[in-house]
């Protein structure tokens, strides 16, 4: 049987040489991410702004459409509402703004636009979150972030010398930062299983840069004659073939739950796709680019070489 | 490394063994559950409220109230400790946060200070000169705050348990907060009336003079009485009396009944101090009105005929399943506090059971098609890091099901996440096995030296991966927390079925075969 190869034996790109081009894309990505969060910030869902969201479906082919329902709902005065198909034709998502008054107009507004629709449509979820826990979700959902940044920080630079730690977390703040700016240009739902997404991401990415770090390293101890450029390039060539496998079987599985996961799950896979993209990305053209500003020492003041056999040292 | 230990092999096999046993309880129908399946020592997955449908309330106890009603209550201490002591004062009244009052001339600021201190030590106790003011330390609050929600989660757990809701969950969360959670019931609504209302009920009688037809919400009202709300009609007011004559605690019993005119009300029984107290009231005041206030509003005020002692009946503009709702939450108790509804998440049981569905196609595809991939990658190395992945799986639900974790929609992506995510491992270490061999090793060298050196990366590349789970974890709550404890059981899992399972079949296989050249 002949075997699939994805990526050559003993490639030879020059990856470093595209290192301009690379930093000007990453650049545009980024400042288009502050414009559009300038602009269009980002489409909040209830877990952090508050409000109500029902997901109705129809049970009367005849009847349930986007705009019966859409002339259903605005009888009730409920404010900003906005109605969208959700997976299949039958199904809706109705987002209601957070009513003025306390917590009993929310409920109260809950049970009217059951009411209304009672007889065309079932109800297949409702949520309310009031804004206190709202602005307490997006706290912790920053603070969650920057921990994870910090602690991946932290073990990186122990590990590894503080240059890595540095070229890494700014590889990582980079993939975190456009996938925010993803969802903000395409006005995707921001919510909890966005930071789930996010944060699972920058796991992806943080691993996908280690491993090439990882080799670096090793380089860097093996090749002392040669010039860090090599020594680089050479670091990503030898870990190419493994840094595609795993993006592709991860992908694999990310366009099944995209594809076959139902519609709750579709924004998280596509968050996570691009993700992987962009971490894969990062990790060459971010990360061990940085590393070239840096003028890291050969072998002496790498003094941590646990797990090299003694044959190699 | 160099030599198959039998023992580890045994060890190896009796985990998998181990963890079919235990995953093996999911691969049945709960209706079979009753024969073959009671044999196995595990249990089910957990199953989150997203995926088996139920509703998830977050409730807030109102702590202002409670602590403006402590205050009210200290400040008759104060009075009443005061004049024990025979010490004068003058103003005594509760302004926004405290209670203050003016002592009179010629009394000792110390001692005011040792009786206040003397009703709890833990107040704080300041004075301008003559103007004393009294407030709650932190400790006061907390002390408070802690009786409150003990309380609190055992009237709303007795009105939950009255419903015959199925294996509710209560809990408190943080320091004021309480989470129901009400498996399969798909439609909240008269939980929430239910936790909605405080239920506190007095009976205090109505002003001999002043008729309800005669006021409006601003009537001024003589000293000791109070304007309050009829609860149907909140445009009608009754002036009452301040005093409680007789309050819910003393209740013994409420059922749901109809009165004489067939219309729907509620009987009660008192305790028998209650019947007594209940007795000297209506005895001395026949033919005056005596208002039913229900949370501060006035359900109904009938006029007392005769005396009465330990049972009656509360009549009003009442539905029969208000009626029931009202039995229901005088017989269980007040609830100490107000209960605000923070947040509600229901799901219906048909989303659920499609979220699952969907989440099993999900899988099942995803499997195939990440074993698909490894196998024309690797051909029979593919099989080995297949034969890994499957055991992975299997690992992960049965720590899963172990440990009782809850398993929700996110937590399936998790899964499904980890199968791709979970060969990476195995492509280290393949990849790294053909570099050395490419790199002029004989093939055994080269896998020994292929996993010896791909470990290393392996850990830190998991760890790292590791420590953003974790955040996840500290921070998640509810479906997050579920997704992140899925991938934290994968991590684990990953690193122990590509590594070692994987080892020793490439090992075994290396050994019997004898094989000379690389297989990819």
């Amino acid at each position: 049987m002949k075997l699939l190869r994805l990526i050559p034996n003993n490639t030879n790109f020059d990856f470093l040489r595209f290192k301009k081009i690379a930093f000007i894309f990453s650049a545009i990505i980024i400042s288009g991410t502050f414009v559009s969060l300038l602009i269009n910030n980002l489409n909040y869902g209830i877990d952090f702004k508050g409000g109500i969201l029902l997901e109705l479906r129809s049970n009367n082919s005849n009847n349930g459409n986007i705009d019966d329902l859409r002339n259903k709902v605005s009888t009730l005065n409920a404010g900003e509402v906005s109605i969208q198909n959700f997976g299949k034709e039958t199904d809706f998502l109705v987002r209601i703004q957070k009513q003025d008054g306390d917590q009993k107009q929310q409920i109260a507004m809950i049970e009217k636009v059951k009411s209304v629709t009672n007889k065309d449509y079932n109800v297949r979820r409702s949520e309310f979150v009031g804004p206190v826990v709202g602005d307490e979700l997006k706290t912790a959902g920053m603070l969650a972030v920057s921990l994870a940044l910090l602690s991946i920080m932290v073990y990186i630079w122990f590990r590894f010398e503080w240059q890595f730690s540095i070229a890494a977390i700014i590889a990582l703040t980079h993939d975190v930062l456009t996938t925010v700016g993803l969802f903000s240009i395409l006005q995707l739902e921001f919510n909890l299983a966005t930071i789930a997404a996010i944060l699972t991401t920058a796991g992806y990415s943080i691993n996908d840069t280690v491993v090439i770090f990882d080799r670096v390293r090793e380089n860097l101890r093996r090749y002392k004659s040669k010039d860090h450029y090599f020594i680089y390039n050479k670091s990503i060539n030898e870990t190419l073939s493994r840094t595609v496998i795993t993006s592709v079987t991860t992908l694999i599985a990310l366009f099944i739950i995209f594809f076959f996961g139902g519609a709750v799950l579709s924004d998280f896979a596509l968050a996570m796709i691009w993700g992987v993209l962009i971490g894969t990305f990062s990790s060459i053209f971010v990360a061990v680019s940085l590393l070239t500003f840096f003028n890291i020492n050969k072998g002496d003041k790498v003094e941590d070489q646990p797990n090299v056999p003694e044959y190699e040292r | 490394m160099k030599s198959l230990s039998k023992i580890r092999i045994i060890l190896i096999l009796f985990s998998v063994f181990l963890g079919i046993v235990y995953a093996a309880p999911n691969f049945f129908n709960s209706s079979l559950q009753n024969n073959s399946v009671n044999l196995l020592p595990g249990k089910k997955i957990n199953l989150g409220l997203d995926l088996k449908g139920g509703s998830y309330l977050l409730l807030k106890a109102d702590m202002e109230v409670v602590f403006a009603e402590k205050l009210e209550s200290l400040m008759s201490d104060i009075r009443s400790s005061l004049r024990k002591s025979k010490i004068g004062y003058k103003k005594l009244n509760v302004k926004e946060d405290f209670v203050s009052f003016q002592m009179r001339k010629g009394t000792s600021v110390e001692k005011i200070k040792s009786v206040i201190l003397g009703i709890d030590k833990n107040l704080i106790v300041k004075n301008n000169i003559d103007i004393f003011q009294i407030e709650f330390s932190d400790a006061n609050k907390q002390k408070i705050t802690k009786t409150t929600m003990m309380q609190a989660i055992e009237i709303v757990r007795r009105r939950i348990d009255e419903t015959g809701t199925n294996e509710p969950s209560i809990q408190q969360q943080g320091t004021d907060r309480i989470i129901v959670q009400l498996p399969g019931l798909d439609d909240p609504s008269r939980i929430k009336k239910l936790l909605g209302k405080t239920a506190k009920l007095n009976f205090q009688l109505v002003h001999p003079t002043i008729l309800s037809e005669d006021i409006n919400k601003d009537s001024k009202s003589p000293p000791g009485y109070i304007v309050l709300p009829e609860d149907k009609n909140l445009d009608r007011f009754y002036m009452v009396n301040k005093r409680v004559m007789v309050s819910g605690e003393m209740l013994k019993d409420a059922s749901p009944t109809f009165d004489r005119n067939n219309s729907p009300s509620v009987s009660f029984q008192l305790s028998p101090l209650g019947g007594k107290k209940f007795g000297r009231v209506t005895g001395k005041h026949v033919g005056r009105a005596f208002a039913i206030v229900l949370d501060g509003k006035v359900v109904s005020a009938p006029v007392i005929q005769t005396q009465i002692f330990s049972t009656g009946q509360i009549t009003g503009a009442f539905s029969v399943q208000e009626t029931n709702d009202l039995a229901l939450v005088l017989r269980s108790g007040a609830l100490p506090a107000p209960m605000i509804i923070l947040e509600e998440r229901s799901v219906g049981p048909g989303l659920g059971s499609d979220s699952i569905s969907s989440g099993k196609i999900a899988s099942i595809i995803g499997l195939i098609a990440v074993m698909f991939f490894m196998l024309i990658t690797y051909g029979v190395f593919g099989i080995f890091a297949n034969i890994a992945l499957c055991c992975n799986i299997i690992f992960i639900i049965a720590l899963l099901s172990m440990i009782q974790a809850t398993l929700t929609l996110p937590g399936i992506a998790g899964i499904v996440l980890t199968m791709g995510m979970a060969v990476d491992a195995n492509v280290l270490i393949f990849e790294r096995i053909k570099e050395e061999f490419n790199a002029g090793r004989k093939i055994v060298d080269a896998i020994e030296a292929g996993f010896q050196r791909a470990i290393s990366t392996i850990v830190d590349a998991n760890l790292t991966t590791l420590f953003a789970a974790l955040a996840l974890f500290s921070f998640g709550s509810g479906p997050i927390k579920g997704f992140s404890v899925t991938l934290m059981i994968g991590i684990a899992t990953s690193m122990f079925t590509a590594i070692i399972i994987t080892k020793y079949l490439v090992l075994f296989y290396s050994k019997k075969k004898d094989i000379n050249n690389i297989l990819f």
